[in-house]
């Protein structure tokens, strides 16, 4: 039986070996035939000698969170071969190069051998050695085109358009591909039974990872300073916001730039410029991953008292300490939501996909500013760094930055005394002034000591207590404002909840949950403090599964402690091995819950069990 | 501690400047420093030399960490927005301050901890990024707010050649700046009016990074062994009539000597400072000249005051950055966001 459009294939090469580009190309040919890919990138940190993993989830269907099991492996790492082989699952496809003998104990019977000789073919035709492990990586891309039925015109263009500009490389590249597409045209079985074909799934989608879209956010959303110190898998962002901004932020006429970056000496100096540029009124941002974070709380902590806007995106990694620094988790949430000593707790916003990524890279500059505050976006790597399926970007050009409660000159004109800290408006924000707006009124001292409403320095506990309260009835205001939850409820007695990348594989999962007599509905939280729309969709539900990517149930804590929730009242489902959360775990976990507790199920189709 | 209005009083040096204002017009609120602190005195220079340039007393960003030092901004330029930050992070507030409005005069105070031992990371690296703003660390080679401990610049004590030998080599904050490229960098004496506010002023108008190391005594702590007036002597000797809190009041010391002249200052812990000051004839344009005198004079336990060094051309950070000259903080919808159209563009490079 042949499938269409519908299989996950890994390429395990060594990391320097220019595999990346080839199976860039593999990824981007599917997605131009109009087939829905997701691809994820799973390597080491380390620049060159270790193994890489190259994954690519083909779904006409659309499911593009990770499941579990290889269709079609192309094993290019002598080092792993053996754990590659054993990853594929019964029937499918071994393509390797078979130059040499495959050793007897490599064998499986129960999987097919795609034997191609890459080195042979490409040992006459490239006399230089390095060329040549490059080019092996192009013959079995070519050979992928025979064997999986790729629009060859395609490829052949991708290849032209790689390499514009070098344009000698063009032609010897093509020349590979063709090398190893005739050899499988000739010697190979092809197209193999698991094979794509044109589809309209794409639609107008683009291919994007989640960092890119964050950094063309914030030029959106009016961001002129941008501190960072490289760590991965934040780096991205902060190289993608000044490769745009050096397109998008230029002025034409004199050349002059529309903004500043600085690759500070540490996320310490990251968050200082931040806050700096944030209190003198420019819009700011920083990325960084959980080390990042930690070191920049003493910093989150004076914005958050002395009510400065900032914006910060961590794309987090598999923790705690250096953890498994390239792989990905949602570990953040405690440590950012109360980074900073005493009595601090930080807004956050959970983006699931790049154009929510975009959305928010927008969005929080507008709720910084608005609140006052230092808002956290909890990206993560598996978002930030991999390509994934996105909704097309839109911006509403009527749309204004909300700045937030700033005087001008002339409002100041009309104010008798400025009162920095006073809640004019009962909604725990007051008002700001900016540096340098009036000469006689506005200006203030700004400290992370506590103050009266007049921002005097003052250390009577009524005085304290009336701020701290105040700070209160703004979290409040800020459970009005961040982004409200995605709900999807039918009535249904059981409900899931989930946020970030955790949304990838849902679909998917609930789709077999429901083969099996299960049906959730659903809530896909995005932003902290919960609204109250989280209330009533927990309150209406009887049970309630929450699926999310660390160990300790970081989401669980938070809502549990927001809400003053009975803590057996969220069952956790729970993955944290540094791959992003499978379809497959989602689905076991839940389906084990019902079968240990004996829950009815709709169709009773018991036997499902495993 | 309380904020009662400055009593009024007339003086003769309330002379009116170009912009009709006078000295009171620049300065901040009352000082809770100790009486004597050498700090105040930088506060009254700083004071006196924005009057006399006669500049907008509202247009200045004042930064600072945290310390008795980091304190002052608030005790000049009362109608100037100030940040008192986070302990040793002064530079990177004001870095982000000054590129989010290069108008303004960004003026950074900070202590001999502040930018020396905790924020020595940040300090080297404002100074790499030739940050346009004056740079002050008002350097008393003690932690005068968290009551006398050791700091890493400098100690008075220790440098005479008499005193106790300092258990650690000092960091000398000045030669550190010319090494990194500083455009100004000075040094002078928290008494000596006649050398600090031109210095300042010169700083204040400096178009690139102006650093002045002002030593700056503390009349309350001066915690070395040697010391009769250490923090530990006296609750040493003093039984239990002296407590911590007891400053016993001190009068600014104040130094005038001429270009070219040495000075002795005695200093509260009992100790002796010498000044050197630069001559007239110095060349302060040639960095690696002004490194190697400021090495010398210390070897022979001098401190070198003036104008080390300066180089009017050199570049600052928004030069180096090549950004707008409008402020980056007065740039709205239209000049940052590129709009749907544009989008368009950049949805058709993601296929
Ligand atoms: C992170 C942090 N660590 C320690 C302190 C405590 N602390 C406050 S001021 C200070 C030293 C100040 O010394 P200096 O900068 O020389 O200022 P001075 O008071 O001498 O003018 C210290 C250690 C702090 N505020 N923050
Ligand atoms: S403790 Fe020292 S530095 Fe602090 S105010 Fe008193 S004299 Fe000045
Ligand atoms: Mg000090």
């Amino acid at each position: 039986m042949t499938t269409y459009n519908d299989f996950v294939i890994r390429f395990a090469n060594v990391n320097g070996s220019g595999s990346a580009s080839a199976n860039g190309m593999f990824a981007k040919a599917l997605f131009r035939m109009g087939i829905p890919v997701a691809t994820r990138n799973i390597f080491p940190s380390n620049i060159e000698g270790l193994p890489t993993w190259f994954e690519v989830r083909v779904s006409e269907r659309g499911y593009l969170g990770r499941r579990e099991g290889i269709d079609i492996m192309v094993a290019m790492n002598a080092e792993t071969f053996e754990e590659d082989i054993a990853s594929i699952v019964p029937g499918g496809y071994l393509v390797y190069d078979n130059s040499k003998e495959l050793r007897p104990n490599f064998r499986r019977d129960d999987i097919n051998l795609v034997g191609i000789p890459i080195s042979q073919l490409v040992l006459p035709e490239f006399p230089n050695p390095k060329h040549r492990a490059l080019f092996k990586n192009i013959v079995y891309l070519g050979a992928l085109s025979a064997l999986l039925n790729i629009d060859f015109d395609i490829i052949k263009g991708m290849v032209s358009a790689q390499f514009k500009g070098k344009d000698e490389l063009i032609a010897p590249n093509i020349h590979a591909m063709e090398l190893g597409r005739s050899y499988a045209r000739e010697y190979l079985e092809c197209p193999l039974p698991i094979q794509v074909r044109h589809s309209d799934a794409v639609g107008d989608r683009i291919m994007i990872d989640g960092n890119a879209a964050a950094a063309i956010g914030a030029i959106y959303g009016g961001a002129t300073v941008c501190a960072w110190y490289p760590i991965t898998p934040s780096t991205s962002l902060a190289e993608a916001f000044e490769q745009h901004c050096a397109r998008l932020r230029v002025d034409p006429e004199t050349g002059e730039r529309r903004y500043a970056i600085i690759q500070a000496e540490d996320e310490l100096a990251a968050m200082g410029i931040v806050i700096g540029a944030g209190w003198n009124g420019a819009r700011s941002f920083t990325a960084t991953s959980g080390p990042g974070v930690s070191l920049m709380t003493e910093f989150l902590g004076l914005a958050y008292f002395a009510e400065i806007p900032a914006v910060l995106w961590d794309i987090q990694r598999a923790g705690p300490s250096t953890g498994m620094p390239t792989r990905t988790q949602q570990g953040d949430l405690v440590s950012s939501a109360f980074a900073s000593h005493g009595d601090t707790r930080h807004p956050l916003m959970f983006p699931s996909t790049p154009r929510e990524c975009f959305e928010f890279g927008a969005d929080a500059l507008d709720l910084a500013d608005r609140l006052q505050t230092p808002i956290i976006v909890m990206s993560d790597l598996e978002l930030g760094m991999n390509d994934n399926l996105s909704e097309p970007f839109t911006w509403d050009d009527s749309r204004r930055y909300d700045r937030g409660k700033v005087l001008t000159e002339e409002d100041l004109d009309d104010v008798e005394r400025f009162s920095r800290y006073l809640d004019v408006d009962g909604d725990g924000v007051g008002y700001r002034t900016l540096p340098g707006t009036h000469a006689e009124k506005g200006a203030f001292f700004t400290r992370g000591t506590s103050r009266d409403e007049h921002a005097t320095y003052t250390e009577q506990p009524e005085h304290y207590i009336k701020n701290m309260d105040r700070l209160l009835l703004k979290w409040a205001t800020a459970r009005q404002l961040v982004p409200k939850a995605e709900i999807e409820a039918h009535g249904r007695r059981a409900g899931i909840l989930y946020y970030g990348t955790t949304a990838a594989p849902m679909q998917e999962a609930l789709d077999r949950l429901a083969e099996d007599g299960v049906q959730l509905d659903t809530m896909r939280i995005r932003g902290f403090p919960f609204g109250n729309e989280v209330r009533e969709f927990i309150d209406s539900h009887e049970i309630l599964f929450l699926a999310e990517q660390n160990r300790d149930a970081q989401m669980k804590s938070l809502l549990v402690n927001d809400l003053e929730l009975d803590p057996a009242s969220i069952i956790p489902v729970l993955y944290y091995g540094g791959f992003s959360i499978s379809a497959d775990t989602i689905h076991q976990q839940v389906l084990d819950y019902y079968v240990g507790n004996n829950l009815p199920r709709l169709d009773e189709v018991w036997e499902v069990s495993s | 501690m309380t904020f009662v209005a400055k009593p009024r009083t007339h003086h003769p040096l309330l002379q009116v400047n170009d912009l009709g204002l006078t000295r009171r017009d620049y300065e901040g609120s009352v000082s809770t420093l100790c009486a004597g602190c050498g700090h105040d005195s930088v506060s009254a220079a700083v004071v006196q030399a924005c009057a006399e340039l006669a500049l907008p007393p509202h247009k200045f960003a004042k930064v600072s960490g945290i310390g008795c030092s980091s304190k002052t901004p608030s005790y000049f330029l009362g109608n100037s927005h100030g940040f008192n930050s986070v302990h040793g992070r002064m530079p990177s507030v004001a870095t982000g301050a000054n590129l989010a409005n290069r108008e303004l005069y960004c003026i950074g105070v900070s202590g001999d901890g502040d930018s020396a031992s905790i924020g020595i990371g940040q300090f080297a690296h404002i100074v790499r990024r030739r940050i346009n703003m004056l740079y002050l660390v008002d350097n008393n080679g003690t932690y005068g707010l968290t009551k006398g401990q050791f700091s890493a610049t400098n100690d008075r004590g220790s440098t005479s050649k008499k005193g106790v030998p300092n258990l650690y080599e000092p960091i000398d904050m000045i030669s550190m700046a010319l090494q990194i490229g500083a455009s100004f960098v000075a040094r002078s004496f928290s008494g000596d009016k006649r050398q600090l506010v031109p210095l300042i002023k010169a700083g204040l108008l400096h178009e690139g990074f102006a650093f002045i190391d002002v030593i700056s005594p503390c009349v309350a702590f001066n915690n070395h062994n040697g010391s009769t007036k250490s923090y530990d002597y006296i609750r040493a000797h003093s039984g239990s009539v002296v407590d911590a809190d007891l400053i016993a009041p001190h009068d600014e010391i104040t130094v005038d000597y001429d270009p070219g002249a040495s000075e002795d200052v005695d200093m509260p812990d009992g100790s002796t400072l010498r000044l050197r000051k630069l001559a007239h004839d110095y060349n302060p344009h040639d960095r690696v000249a002004a490194l190697h005198y400021v090495q010398r004079a210390q070897e022979e336990g001098e401190f070198v005051t003036g104008l080390l060094y300066v180089d009017p051309t050199a570049s600052d950070c928004h030069e180096i950055l090549g950004t707008t000259q409008t402020p980056l903080n007065a740039l709205g919808e239209d000049e940052l966001c590129p709009g749907n159209a544009a989008l368009e563009g950049v949805n058709a490079s993601f296929r």
